[in-house]
């Protein structure tokens, strides 16, 4: 069992409350999925040329300022360091790929959790409440999150092991449920040069589809794809950089509920983590078909 | 006896449980304790639910229910006697194994929605999920709208009224449950078949939409599937 939860502002109000109404869907799904929490939070999108960094250090002494003035000898500009508990936040003068390309050279100790424009991905192990505590999530404005609370069932309870997953440039999933073929998808993913950290079934799915978007699939072709190649119980969120997707195995094991009003569109395992939204009394609310891509993404200005 | 127990009720007064601010345990344990014929009111309003899980469940007492919102998990589970209405959507199981007594929801239904049960009456106004009436056993269920895959899996009896559409693998492996469906069936569980639509079935068909409050159909506009009863001995051709 896991929790999932997204939310999609359609208003400015909604942009403006994001990080609260996240923290409050999230704590909602504390029960199901009480080792890990997470989430990735779509804002302030950095500059044209500039790429943004999401880092983890497991070192509570971690200098992030030191890394900033690395960050700015090797690069230029003035990074600055937007620190939440174990993670720091860089808009970095580079293309994503070099920058994340240079931390894992110059600074091995470090994960990056994401890379894009926009995302910015945040995990840890430990309690759901805690981890909204600790990382101040009821600050954050932006256009659209995921989250998600986890129970570990396939491999251990780590950082790195907690969702949300990246899968390339402002892409992450969030996975509710098991797959079965992940051992065998992962060498096969290996062989066309997709890496693992993990022994982590959800981060064999997230690697899937970052291979599939590589080779020039949209999301909904790569998702339509998982109801062939992923064999096991899912309910996926994905998060782009205009909007998320929805999906769930043919069997439908794992819950889903969708609602939607003028002000925000919402995804959770359960209706109590949307109830908890403003007008969530008379939302449309319905449950997603198994094997449908759902999907939604903001106009592009 | 469903009429009396309205008419009676009316000249009792509501009692209101605020789920924002009475504890779920403690709303479920009074009406827990009106088992066995108890004093205590007989009608009930329950509001902000707000997707509580497993809310007025376990009840044994003839009295009625109003739950003004959306429900979680397990809603009405085990329901003997009561009538409970919910205005809004339910989640998975709900009215799971149902005994007597009558589970109505405006709205949507999630998975496995009256799995199990062994008598008394389910309505779903709105739309059923996957697995709706999985090894029913006894349990009449009316669905308005559509239900989702494995509808009836294993039902051994009781009736399944569909008013709208059926997903794949309807009535598989279902053994002397009735199955009822106005609109297409994508496809037939195994050993589920179509059935001849007697004048019994009409009269059966008439009384349940009556039941379900649902005046604006035609018995003979639906089709009947049962058992094929060809996998009720072992046959090696079956087995793996």
């Amino acid at each position: 069992m896991c929790g999932i939860v997204g939310l999609f502002a359609k208003s400015s109000e909604v942009e403006e409350g994001l990080g609260e109404h996240l923290a409050a869907m999230l704590a909602q799904m504390s029960d199901r999925g009480p080792d890990s929490a997470g989430v990735a939070v779509y804002r302030e999108p950095a500059p044209s040329g500039a790429c943004k960094l999401t880092l983890f250090s497991d070192d509570p002494l971690q200098d992030w300022d030191a890394l900033a003035a690395d960050l700015r000898n090797a690069f230029g500009g003035a990074p600055e360091p937007g620190v939440r508990a174990s993670h720091a936040v860089f808009v970095v003068d580079a293309e994503a790929f070099d920058a994340e390309a240079w931390i894992q050279s110059a600074h091995p100790e470090l994960r990056v959790m994401s890379a894009g424009q926009t995302i910015e991905i945040y995990k840890e192990t430990g309690r759901p409440e805690e981890f909204i505590r600790q990382f101040s999530l009821g600050d954050f404005h932006g256009t659209h999150a995921l989250g998600h609370t986890r129970m570990a069932t396939e491999s251990r309870v780590t950082t790195a092991g907690s969702h949300p997953f990246s899968t390339g440039l402002d892409v992450c999933l969030v996975h509710n449920g098991s797959l079965s073929n992940h051992n065998r998808l992962r060498e096969e993913l290996r062989r066309e040069g997709i890496e693992f950290q993990t022994e982590n079934d959800t981060e064999v799915a997230a690697g899937y589809l970052a291979w599939r978007l590589r080779e020039g699939a949209s999301l909904e072709q790569a998702l339509d794809g998982c109801l062939d190649d992923l064999d096991g119980f899912y309910t996926f969120l994905v998060g782009t950089a205009d909007g998320f997707a929805v999906l769930r195995d043919p069997i439908a094991c794992k819950p889903a509920v969708l609602a939607e009003t003028d002000e925000w569109v919402a995804m959770a395992s359960e209706w109590r983590a949307i109830a908890v939204l403003p007008g969530a009394a008379d939302a449309t609310a319905w449950e997603p078909a198994p094997g449908v891509v759902y999907a939604w993404e903001r106009q592009k200005v | 006896m469903r009429a009396e127990v309205t008419e009676a009720a009316e000249t009792t007064a509501v009692e209101v449980v605020d789920l924002a601010s009475t504890p779920l345990r403690e709303l479920n344990q009074r009406l827990h304790d009106l088992a066995g014929g108890a004093d205590g009111p007989r009608r009930w309003r329950i509001l902000n639910p707000n997707g509580a899980h497993a809310v007025a469940c376990g009840i044994d007492a003839e009295i009625e229910i109003e739950i003004q919102g959306h429900v979680g998990y397990y809603c009405a589970g085990m329901n003997k006697l009561a009538t409970v209405r919910v205005h809004g959507n339910a989640g998975p199981g709900l009215a799971e194994n149902i005994t007597s007594g009558t589970v109505m929801v405006d709205g949507n239904a999630s998975q496995s929605a009256g799995a199990t049960g062994r008598g008394g009456l389910l309505v779903v106004h709105g739309d059923a999920a996957a697995r709706c009436g999985i090894s029913m056993k006894g349990v009449d269920i009316v669905v308005r709208g559509s239900v989702g895959h494995l509808s009836g899996f294993i039902a051994q009896t009781g009736r399944l009224v569909v008013c709208g559409d059926a997903d794949e693998a309807l009535g598989d492996s279902i053994y002397e449950a009735r199955i009822y469906v106005r609109g297409a069936v994508s496809e037939l569980g195994a050993d589920c078949v179509e059935k001849e639509l007697r004048d019994e079935h009409r009269a059966e068909l008439a009384d349940l939409l009556l039941q379900a409050g649902i005046d604006d159909l035609d018995p003979s506009d639906f089709r009947r599937y049962g058992s094929a009863r060809r996998l009720y001995n072992f046959h090696v051709d079956n087995a793996y």
